[in-house]
């Protein structure tokens, strides 16, 4: 843990984005959340930490309503953007999903070309009225998603022919295509190589200018490198949320502090 | 935490050799031989079969392409086509077929003379019974067609009859001729002096692709265009209902609904409709399609119905299959973008599930294209003589023509039914190729 860096912190307060309240999450009769109470700022790169199982990626697909999908989950409680109950019956999971982008563990490119992977997003929603708005779209969606040289001179290619960082890239570019608030990110760098890690790294940092982020992550190391807060998750439960600093330099909680110091896990 | 005793072996170690083969060893790989043999033999018996059964309907089928044809010089007699000499087509059809008898035994006695040099009891008489009984029909129906013709002296090629034609094909031997009441000896010395002449030839016969089947004594004219233009019209029908309904339903049973006992309930009925033996499904198409909405008979859109109601399954099955088959990251990753649920099916889903989708389409048209069974309780095993000009009009299909063909007793439809079946294997490797190309295209977008 010697070599962890913990950078400048800004410290100031923003506004809330996201608010989690008494949220409970069930699959069939398994309960995998249990009362979790969170404020989530924009601007912010905010990660969630926890042993396998814990629930951190259960919670994460609940903002954008990704659980949905899974059969027989069913969520509690209060769970808002910018002071909506995202969970609300009139609320169309589809628009959500448009603000609330979401990247994967598993870079997963559409076995498209390049740009028709970027252009997607921008092409439901009506983003573009042709194609010169498109490729600025494109172009610029690249470049946010750092990966713009390397692919410019073959947007035609398919997008699954790229390597692994390269995909994951490629699946951020697509994600801020649509033009999202939050940005969700379940573990983007586990199936990545240490080059592509930083990489990714660099880019979540600079998104941060322009975007909530919420990272799921295994690697400690990663949240001290990446986020401004840091949520730990247990069996559930979120047992501890704060400014990263003082979550790895003076946890409150000992399960935390058993945590990052690799006792349990 | 480690137990250092755990790690000791319980019996002291024997010494072996990596270069020697142990006793288990020798055993385990015998048993891989052996189980390669028994794979070996059995791959060996299905190609076996496949080529016998291949060389078998080949060897048989391939003559019925060919038929025998006999050129004669016709004078078309106006004062018996034609009496009142205007060329108008409704008072030529007014001579009937019976009337051309005379017409083609008149102008056969030119050729009976020339051939007398070598066979002295030769008569245009026995000409004609070497001719097709089909052959005035056919003549006929070309003067209809051209009264032009009306006056002139043409050289008219007829089908030679049936006994002639085995002749040719080695079917009938001279032997068999003295037995014949259809055929004399004579005729086929008459058929080898004819050849000489070049009178006499036997190639190839479109007629049989193309021609409609034709009466029990009129072998040679007998040919699969009915059958052909009903199989077709049947499969276009199948691929047009089968596939869309097939497909919506297994989108919808696999993507949109709810898990609960009624879709327990129909996919379990899905599975079951798989396996009715296919004559279930002509009862059904006989109460209800024509008993009771009052389809037509022997109708190739009734024929149509009952093969989709028995394709669905099969396509229904292959199509969730590989619906299933399509990895959920990519419908992760449609979802997460914002696109509704049908935009990430339609948009990503279905693409890459086509290949599959098309595969198990071609399957069960296949299936149907082959499927008689149900086609006899509708009535498409019955004689037609006109082609279908619609999906309601009466038509037979391949397979059931193939099983008119075999009910025949005369020996000349042997080669024909197995001549059908070849046409029929054909049709569906065209089918096939189709199908090939097409996932070739949509396969080429990644």
């Amino acid at each position: 843990m010697n070599d962890m860096r913990i950078v400048e912190r800004d410290v100031e307060t923003r506004e809330i984005k996201i608010r989690g309240d008494k949220v409970q999450v069930f699959y069939g009769d398994n309960h995998a959340i249990k009362d979790v109470d969170i404020e989530i700022q924009d601007k912010t790169v905010t990660a969630f930490i926890g042993p396998s199982g814990c629930g951190k990626s259960t919670f994460l697909r609940c903002l954008n309503r990704m659980n949905d999908t899974i059969e027989g989950c069913r969520v509690e409680g209060e769970i808002t953007l910018d002071e909506e109950d995202i969970y609300n019956k009139q609320v169309d999971p589809v628009q959500l999903r448009a603000k609330v982008g979401m990247v994967f563990q598993k870079p997963n490119p559409f076995p498209k070309s390049i740009y028709d992977n970027v252009a997607y997003g921008p092409r439901i929603h009506g983003l573009a009225s042709n194609k010169a708005d498109l490729d600025v779209i494109v172009e610029k969606s690249l470049r946010r998603g750092a990966i713009w040289d390397e692919v410019k001179d073959r947007l035609d290619a398919p997008g699954t022919g790229l390597s692994g960082g390269q995909q994951q890239r490629l699946c951020i570019a697509r994600a801020v295509a649509t033009e999202p608030e939050v940005l969700l990110m379940d573990e983007p760098c586990s199936a990545l190589d240490p080059i592509a890690t930083a990489q990714v790294e660099e880019l979540i940092d600079e998104l941060r200018t322009n975007y909530s982020v919420v990272i799921v992550t295994h690697s400690m190391q990663q949240a001290a490198r990446v986020s401004q807060k840091t949520a730990f998750f247990h069996l559930g439960n979120l047992v501890e949320y704060n400014e990263t600093g003082e979550i790895f330099t003076n946890p409150k909680d000992p399960r935390t502090e058993s945590y990052i110091t690799g006792r349990i896990g | 935490m480690t137990d250092a005793s755990a790690n000791t072996p319980a019996t002291p170690r024997v010494k072996t050799s990596l270069l020697e083969l142990g006793e288990r060893t020798k055993k385990r790989n015998a048993a891989e031989a052996r189980f390669k043999l028994y794979g070996m033999m059995a791959v060996g018996t299905g190609v076996a079969a496949l080529l016998l059964l291949l060389i078998s309907i080949l060897s048989q089928g391939l003559p019925a392409f060919t038929q025998t044809f006999i050129k004669v010089n016709i004078t078309l007699d106006e004062s018996v086509l034609d009496p009142s000499g205007n060329r108008d087509p409704d008072e030529i059809s007014k001579v009937l077929t019976f009337s051309y008898d005379p017409i083609i035994n008149d102008s056969l006695k030119g050729l009976a003379l020339e051939l007398s040099a070598q066979h002295s009891e030769v008569t245009a008489d026995v000409l004609q019974d070497m001719i097709s009984a089909e052959a005035k029909g056919r003549l006929r129906a070309d003067v209809i067609a051209n009264p032009d013709l009306i006056g002139q002296t043409i050289e008219y090629e007829f089908l030679a009859n049936g006994r002639i034609d085995g002749y040719m094909k080695g079917r009938v031997t001279r032997e068999t001729a003295e037995l014949d009441g259809n055929v004399t000896p004579l005729q086929l010395d008459v058929a080898d002096a004819m050849i000489v002449e070049e009178k006499l030839e036997k190639r190839f016969n479109w007629a049989f692709i193309t021609a409609p089947d034709a009466s029990e004594l009129r072998p040679e004219a007998a040919g699969l265009g009915v059958a052909l233009m009903g199989s077709a019209y049947m499969m276009a029908i199948v691929f047009c209902l089968a596939l869309p309904i097939g497909v919506a339903a297994s989108i919808y049973l696999e993507e949109f609904a709810p898990k609960n006992w009624i879709t327990d309930i129909i996919e379990v009925n899905i599975s079951n409709l798989a396996a009715v033996p296919s004559i279930v499904f002509g009862i059904l198409g006989l109460a209800i399609f024509i008993n009771y909405m009052g389809l037509p008979n022997s109708a190739p859109i009734v024929g149509g119905l009952v093969l989709t109601l028995m394709t669905l399954p099969t396509i229904i099955i292959s199509t969730r299959a590989s619906l299933k088959a399509v990895p959920p990251s990519i419908r992760d990753a449609a979802l997460g973008v914002g696109a509704s649920k049908m935009q990430a099916i339609f948009h990503h889903v279905l693409p890459l599930a086509a290949p599959g989708i098309l595969t198990g389409t071609i399957i069960g048209l296949a299936q149907a294209l082959g499927e008689t069974a149900p086609l006899l309780l509708i009535g498409m095993v019955a004689f037609v003589n006109n082609y279908p000009e619609s999906i309601f009009d009466p038509a037979t299909a391949l397979p059931v023509q193939v099983y008119n063909f075999t009910q025949r007793s005369d020996p000349a439809f042997v080669e024909r039914a197995s001549g059908a079946i070849i046409v029929l294997l054909v049709f569906l490797f065209c089918m096939n190729m189709i199908a090939i190309i097409l996932r070739r295209r949509f396969e080429r977008r990644w």
